[in-house]
């Protein structure tokens, strides 16, 4: 068994008195692939951003690298990549700004580099182009290109998927298979119907967990 | 989509960019939105100019009065423009999800803060501050108390928007925020105010006015070195209720 990434024991949360999940356990290893799935609010976007360290409505333990979450939150954030529902796309800005902004307070990147992930996303000859005259989907690779850039061992992906084409979505998996051959961990919530094997399935909702 | 040019996997025990350079990179990117988005300059600039030439259509058009309620009429009409720039200082960003993100970078919120207010107060207050002259021969303030008010301005400004920014953070995720905003913020503003215009009355009476501008110096070094703090308190409060 390789050394645990991020540790959660007896995660409660509840929302409006409704309880979302109690006594969650869950562990996310380097190389694994975990979904969380679920129908509409059951609390799937609310336990990743839990696991981010951008909610503090629960109760239960986080422990990244067997260090309590809270203690040792700076190096954590530096090994995490959290892609939310909201993209964080400044629509006034190229893609080629918006990547640059992103990545730039987090590691040093070249230009080349930059041009490279955005092409990889699927933006060759887009990256001039203000964010409000691209379409949704093409936002939406804006994000996903900092997949590309992106060394940290845990990936965080909340509805990564939407409004990709079924040729992105395909090429996504490609990706994600990768980045966990390589030894990176990703948890993610999506409604599309993903072809990923080996992925661990946590299911919110009905079976109460 | 391709899979084959992935950066690899690395742990770190901080962020990979120094905090200056991180620092450099934000204030770029807010350089580059403030100049994409003119309009919200030059709107508090226009409503500025139009306040300041009410009072002597409203009031009176007396020289002896103008010269009287000059300072104070430029002082509240700065404040009162400062506090409808910042309703967007960080709403779009919150909205766009580009705040979780710096809740979520390895750099710490402060600092990010601190060049977001600072790189504001120059493309937005600067700006301010250059009309002061024309505005103040308007009413006919004399030369050297113009320059007295500019320099209470110049002191006195970041320490609106510092505090300022407190109550933005604080109400960015509440849906039409401005009235609110703009009762939690006035009355912090009201020393500001005091010292700020208590200066022009002492020089305009030939009274040393170092004391005051002491006082706002202290302001603004209170604000500059704790208001960052609080801001992202509130940032961090704000996107984790959203």
């Amino acid at each position: 068994m390789s050394e645990v990434l991020l540790e959660a024991s007896s995660l409660y949360c509840e929302r409006d008195d409704r309880v979302l999940f109690s006594q969650l356990n869950l562990q996310i290893r380097p190389g694994t692939l975990i979904r969380v799935a679920g129908p509409n609010g059951t609390g799937k976007t609310t336990l990743l951003r839990i696991l981010a360290g951008l909610s503090s409505f629960y109760e239960g333990r986080l422990l990244w690298q067997g260090r309590p979450l809270w203690q040792v939150r700076e190096s954590y954030l530096a090994n995490l990549l959290f892609l939310g529902h909201r993209p964080a796309i400044t629509p006034s800005l190229t893609p080629l700004e918006n990547l640059a902004a992103f990545t730039g307070v987090r590691r040093r990147n070249t230009r080349a580099e930059l041009l490279d992930a955005l092409a990889a996303a699927g933006l060759e000859h887009f990256e001039d182009i203000p964010a409000h005259h691209l379409s949704a989907g093409q936002q939406r690779r804006i994000a996903l290109a900092r997949l590309y850039l992106s060394t940290a061992p845990l990936w965080i992906l909340d509805e990564a998927f939407t409004a990709i084409d079924r040729d992105g979505v395909r090429a996504l998996e490609a990706l994600l298979r990768a980045r966990v051959d390589a030894g990176g961990a990703v948890i993610l919530t999506t409604h599309h119907e993903l072809s990923l094997p080996g992925c661990e399935i946590i299911t919110l909702g009905e079976d109460g967990l | 989509m391709r899979a084959d040019n992935l950066a690899p996997v690395e742990y770190r025990e901080e962020a990979g960019a120094g905090m200056l350079r991180a620092c450099a990179v934000a204030c770029r990117r807010d350089l580059l939105v403030a100049f994409r988005h003119r309009q919200d300059i030059v709107n508090p600039l226009v409503f500025f100019v139009i306040v300041v030439s009410l009072f002597p259509l409203g009031v009176s058009p007396d020289l002896d009065f103008l010269r009287e309620a000059g300072a104070g009429i430029i002082w509240v009409a700065a404040l009162l423009a400062i506090l409808l720039s910042l309703g967007n200082l960080f709403r779009n960003d919150y909205e766009d999800g580009t705040l979780e993100q710096w809740v979520l970078s390895p750099q710490p919120l402060f600092v990010l803060v601190l060049v977001r207010v600072l790189t504001n107060w120059m493309v937005a207050i600067v700006p301010l501050l250059l009309l002061v002259p024309v505005l103040g021969l308007m009413v006919h303030l004399p030369a050297d108390l113009i320059g007295v008010l500019t320099l209470t301005l110049v002191l006195g400004t970041p320490v609106l928007i510092l505090v300022g920014a407190i109550g933005a953070a604080l109400t960015v995720s509440v849906r039409s925020s401005g009235v609110l905003l703009a009762l939690i913020i006035l009355p912090l503003y009201v020393p500001v105010l005091i010292f700020g215009t208590g200066a022009v009355a002492a020089a305009a009476d030939n009274v040393p006015i170092v004391g005051h501008l002491a006082i706002l110096g202290a302001m603004l070094a209170l604000a500059i070195t704790l208001a960052p703090l609080a801001i992202a308190a509130a940032l961090r409060m704000s996107v984790a209720s959203g």
